[in-house]
């Protein structure tokens, strides 16, 4: 076995005990369950459950991931006293994180969905689209935690940042192409609003789950060229690489800084 | 064992280390001293690999201390601040450590029966003291049997009876022929536990050599009048 799994597997054991991440799963576990049972069918409760997880995933992933990464500091530095190697254990640490969120997400949703499984639920495979879309975000928000974590020495200002991120993401971006797309409503705009949407990882995961669903004839024209574009082999492949790349990018920064730091 | 030459250091405008050239002996204890701010942390964390130098170069036992952590499996330390993952305990914490190290390397793990850690090492380790914790830091500095061990203000916050514990290990490695590398702010302490000082002020080396002969040259029984003669002479050769 190499460093970096035992790495992983000490720090899986740790997160997975914390109270946090309990609560996390419990949540998903409730929330699925309630909507599945009162929701009114599949289709509708994967809607809703797609705009909790778009919204508390990545903030979750972001703000959980950066606080438990600098409460490890001194540890982080007993480890790189043994003989390990940086990006071993920058690696594991990434890993641990990752997994152990995506983990706690998907056996509460898991659990819920396997509750329900007599109820012949409609819809079925969208809900593992949000399942998907919930662990590709896991995947992304705890790699910007990881550079957030190796660039800013400052625990108050990391937290801050990752906040402020978070908000960029979610609220601050959507405003500001709602903005543009009212100020240039004269002109064709499914082209400008299409690369919007693959630009902001969690736009693209929102059009990948309302695609799935009837609700995406009420974007009318808009709605027709997204259809056609991530329905053709080539669409689904740049979404994909975008999504690849907004773990890959941040992943690199962080450990490239973490090679060079001082502790 | 340590052969350090031109080592420097500067964070953005701090010129922490400048230019040490130092020499740390195999088989003794040596106490790293000076003011707050002197860069002592720097020091070691340099030797450790965890800071990395601007220039300048450090032999650990020969090895260029570099990217390459191979030379770490013969160094234990004991960081200053001792927090572990809150919900993994004693026992899971060593397990790791091992696992890490290879299961091949050599355990020494008498501290954990000398300080009654036994039963503390089934809680996790976010309900142990503080003082508890550092003795579990001790004990993983020592699990390996390293040739180098590095402590960093090791007695602080540990009782009495624990402090006597831990100094009488560090003793018997000494004897042992291992090399030690301590800090301490309390220099009464330093006076029974260190063979030799390197004094460090401002990233410089003001004095080097054995406790021993450092009483001798400036005619005082204590090591703590002895730095003061030496820092109060310093400032009198700067007048």
């Amino acid at each position: 076995m190499n460093t970096t799994t035992k790495i992983v597997r000490y720090e899986l054991r740790d997160v997975l005990r914390s109270r946090a991440l309990i609560v996390y799963a419990l949540f998903f576990f409730g929330l699925t369950d309630v909507l599945l049972r009162f929701g009114g069918g599949g289709a509708r409760a994967a809607l809703s459950l797609m705009n909790v997880v778009l919204l508390l995933i990545p903030l979750v992933a972001i703000v959980f991931g950066t606080i438990y990464l600098y409460n490890a500091r001194e540890f982080t530095e007993l480890l790189l006293a043994q003989p390990v190697h940086r990006r071993q254990l920058f690696a594991g640490q990434y890993l641990g994180l990752a997994l152990s969120l995506s983990a706690a997400f998907v056996t509460g949703l898991g659990s819920a969905l396997a509750l329900h499984a007599g109820d012949d639920v409609d819809h079925l495979a969208t809900l593992v689209v949000v399942a998907a879309s919930g662990i590709l975000l896991t995947l992304i928000f705890t790699a910007f935690a990881t550079l957030i974590v190796a660039r800013v020495d400052d625990k108050v200002k990391g937290i801050g940042i990752a906040i402020g991120l978070w908000l960029a993401g979610t609220v601050l971006y959507d405003g500001l192409v709602m903005l543009g797309l009212m100020v240039f409503a004269d002109y064709p705009l499914e082209r400008p609003a299409l690369a919007a949407m693959i630009a902001n990882p969690i736009d693209l995961a929102r059009v990948l789950i309302l695609m799935r669903l009837d609700v995406s004839a009420l974007m009318g024209y808009t709605g027709a060229v997204f259809e056609k574009f991530f329905g053709s082999a080539g669409g689904t492949a740049l979404a994909s690489l975008a999504l690849v790349l907004w773990t890959g990018v941040p992943l690199l920064l962080g450990a490239r800084r973490f090679q060079r730091k001082d502790f | 064992m340590i052969r350090i030459t031109e080592l420097t250091k500067r964070f953005g405008p701090l010129h922490v280390l400048r230019g040490l050239d130092l020499e740390i002996a195999a088989g003794r204890v040596t106490a790293i001293l000076g003011p707050n701010g002197a860069g002592k942390t720097t020091l070691m964390k340099t030797i450790l690999g965890l800071t990395r130098s601007d220039g300048g170069k450090i032999l650990v036992d020969g090895e260029r201390v570099s990217d390459d952590p191979a030379y770490r499996s013969h160094i234990g330390y004991m960081p200053q601040i001792a927090r572990f993952p809150e919900n993994l305990t004693g026992a899971e914490l060593i397990a790791m450590l091992r696992d890490l190290r290879g299961a091949d390397a050599a355990i020494d793990d008498d501290l954990i029966a000398r300080f009654r850690l036994d039963d503390q090492l089934r809680k996790p380790l976010r309900v142990l003291s503080g003082g508890t914790r550092q003795k579990v830091n001790a004990v993983l500095a020592f699990l390996f049997q390293p040739d180098l061990l590095v402590l960093d203000e090791p007695t602080a916050g540990l009782d009495p009876v624990s402090s006597g514990i831990l100094k009488d290990k560090i003793g018997e490695v000494r004897d042992a022929g291992r090399t030690v590398i301590v800090t301490s702010h309390v220099l009464s302490e330093l006076d029974a536990l260190a063979d030799d000082i390197v004094f460090l002020v401002d990233g410089q080396l003001r004095y080097t050599g054995s406790i021993r002969d450092l009483k001798r040259a400036t005619r005082q029984l204590s090591l703590e009048r002895a730095i003061a003669h030496v820092m109060v002479a310093a400032e009198g050769a700067v007048a």
